[in-house]
């Protein structure tokens, strides 16, 4: 099922006691967007920047102030959640305690009524096929409390998906995981989706999660949509300053610089040949895997200690125009085995140096060369 | 090891010496003296040991007529009242504004005097030379004949002692119980609602049974408080309950303890002890109901 969001905004009314001027809170703001059929999307952002609002707009928890929802060619803008057909997964999953594995993922099928009534057969298989899909076998006398983390999230996801939702929508469905049933856990996600073809939404904060399994990503900030493309695209190419610094971990090194005539000067150094882009101050953002050691390198930095890693090395530096106080490069370790002394020189990869407005934070483009 | 349990014990010392002291030894004593025949507080004598008590309690009109009216008050009123209170809670807790002020409207009666409520209660009801009672009123405003309900028939007095103690008890159980509801995380009502689930069927497949352990705690203390009803019936029709056949079982136990020129202490235990019995059955029948239908998290 194709998703489309036109314009889709929500206001909260202000709060704040009367004659007190107090703005409106502006949740999500002007939010037009095509989810393709059958894709898994991830909506990031930090906390507070709309992404959970817009969930429970497409879910229909919330009416939208202003912009339209459609599931396919049908307008469900107006539509409550049942008539939208959708499952939802709720952070803490939302499963009710008094009610074993089965009687929890059988619920939303108790509830269809007319034509769509099941017999208790029917139900019965429903629920073993919904459960068998998310490998709860076995475990559907147990109560919720009685149950891990993980496999909680799967009754969770097992009740969305029991009464077959055109659109699976997952709220931050892993984080109240640790640290390993999370990678398993999001593996299981991506398994789960590509097995039934939902078109399937979840929201994160959490870059990593996103960027390993969604096929789209939306990027978000105060309710405005920053940028939305493949997480490799958004990585390499981010639109602004702010999509650069939310991807990649270790986050991205960013330094105060210039350019003039076609070169781009960090302190005193020409670090790059920047074609194309006229003289004014910039913000320079390094990705720490832009740095090459290298004798003959232009770019010299502070040496503060070596991280070893096994596979590469974290190189900690400093530079005086750096915006952190520390900058990060990670590199091969064979390239580490002449560092010595107090200063580490890097060769940059022009592809990881990404130029920024000194002010909008908007992205510059340049071409390199040398 | 040793010293460690003996420091327990002498922790807990205080406590079982009071509990013994006021609790457990009168508690002995009644049973005591229900098997002693006639006896007299004031020359510590008896006749005899035997049943002989317990058969003339409960062969006693007053007694039977007691323990009628106990059980009609207990089986309308512990049912009527928590079922009300549940339904005003559920009102309560699903309307914004004016909430704290119905609160405290409802919660008035629990800290009102138990007499200064009789007596308001004898304004809606009392039939005096001067005026009917405001009930009587109303009723005839419907074109209805006027009832006695304080002095007259038997339905019309019960009718009156089940209304005061509904409400009196209500406030109690509608503070218990819009705490409890507060309680239920909203998010189970949202994910039922993204299922479909109509409003009836939300409220009892996922309300009650989340709020069980309130809702069967209230049950039980209702059972136990409206099986010991007494000052409720003082209130309304006065001290003389047996003239006024409004007696319940706690009113029969004080009269023989206190009536007649010394009492009969004898008859008064062998009557405390049946109700006592009454009590701990039905307090045993509702932990078994419970253990199927009530859910602790």
């Amino acid at each position: 099922m194709k998703i489309t969001l036109s314009h889709l905004t929500k206001k909260f009314p202000a709060r704040g006691r009367k004659g007190k001027a107090a703005a409106e809170v502006v949740a999500v703001n002007d939010f037009t967007f095509e989810i393709p059929d059958g894709s898994l999307v991830g909506l990031l952002g930090p906390s507070g920047c709309g992404k959970s609002t817009t969930l429970n707009l497409i879910c229909g928890l919330q009416k939208p102030t202003e912009g339209q929802i459609f599931f396919g060619e049908e307008d469900v803008t107006t539509l409550s959640p049942q008539q939208r057909g959708v499952g939802m997964v709720f952070q803490n999953y939302a499963l009710y305690p008094h009610l074993n594995v089965e009687q929890n993922i059988r619920f939303p099928l108790e509830n269809l009524k007319g034509a769509e009534k099941l017999s208790k057969e029917e139900m019965r298989s429903r629920v073993e096929e919904a459960a068998s899909l998310v490998q709860l076998d076995g475990l559907l006398e147990r109560k919720p409390a009685e149950l891990s983390g993980g496999q909680q999230q799967r009754v969770a996801i097992a009740r969305a998906l029991v009464k077959l939702p055109r659109v699976l929508l997952l709220d931050e469905p892993l984080s109240n995981l640790d640290a390993r049933l999370r990678l398993q856990t999001r593996e299981e996600i991506r398994r789960i989706q590509k097995k039934t073809g939902i078109t399937t939404l979840f929201v994160t904060h959490d870059q990593d999660e996103a960027m390993s399994i969604s096929d789209l990503i939306v990027v978000m900030q105060e309710g405005v949509v920053q940028q939305i493309g493949k997480p490799q695209e958004v990585y390499d190419d981010p639109a602004n300053l702010f999509v650069a610094k939310f991807l990649g971990t270790p986050p991205i090194n960013l330094f105060t610089g210039t350019v003039k005539d076609g070169a781009l000067y960090i302190g005193e150094e020409t670090v790059l040949q920047v074609k194309g882009v006229p003289d004014q101050p910039v913000q320079v953002g390094i990705r720490p895997e832009g740095f090459l050691v290298s004798e003959t390198g232009t770019f010299t930095c502070a040496l503060s200690r070596p991280e070893v890693l096994g596979r590469d090395i974290s190189i900690l530096a400093s530079h005086p125009c750096s915006v952190n106080p520390n900058v990060r490069a990670i590199v091969d370790a064979e390239s580490c085995e002449h560092l010595s002394g107090d200063t580490v020189r890097f060769l940059l990869k022009s592809q990881k140096v990404l130029l920024f407005e000194q002010t909008t934070g908007s992205r510059i483009p340049f071409e390199s060369g040398r | 090891m040793e010293n460690k349990s003996i420091k327990g014990w002498l922790y807990l010392l205080p406590a079982l010496l009071f509990l013994g002291a006021f609790m457990i030894y009168p508690l002995i004593d009644v049973f005591i003296y229900s098997f002693e025949e006639g006896y007299n507080s004031a020359s510590q004598t008896f006749y005899d040991i035997g049943g002989y008590n317990y058969s003339y309690v409960l062969h006693d009109a007053y007694f039977l007529q007691a323990l009628k009216n106990t059980f009609i008050l207990v089986v309308i009123t512990v049912p009527l009242s928590t079922g009300l209170a549940l339904l005003i809670s559920v009102a309560l807790s699903s309307i914004k504004p004016l909430r704290e002020l119905f609160q405290t409207i409802y919660f008035l009666p629990y800290v009102t005097n138990t007499l200064a409520v009789g007596l308001v209660f004898m304004i809606l009801f009392k039939k005096t030379p001067y005026s009917d009672g405001l009930v009587n009123l109303l009723i005839h405003c419907f074109g209805g004949s006027s009832v006695d309900f304080i002095d007259g028939p038997y339905w019309a007095k019960m009718f009156v002692l089940c209304f005061y103690t509904v409400w009196v008890v209500m406030p109690f159980k509608i503070l218990i119980l819009t705490s409890a509801l507060a309680g239920v995380n909203p998010v189970y009502y949202q994910a039922a609602s993204v299922d479909g689930t109509r409003r009836f069927r939300m409220f009892y497949k996922i309300t009650l049974p989340m709020i069980s352990p309130m809702l069967f705690y209230l049950v039980i203390t209702g059972f136990i408080g409206a099986f010991k009803a007494y000052s409720d019936a003082v209130a309304l029709f006065g001290t003389n309950l047996n003239a006024a056949g409004m007696n319940t079982i706690v009113g029969y136990v004080y009269d023989m303890l206190y009536r007649d020129s010394g009492g009969y202490p004898s008859y008064a235990s062998a009557a405390a002890i049946i109700l006592f019995v009454i009590v701990l059955t039905i307090t045993c029948i509702n932990l078994l109901v419970s253990k199927k239908h009530v859910h602790y998290q």
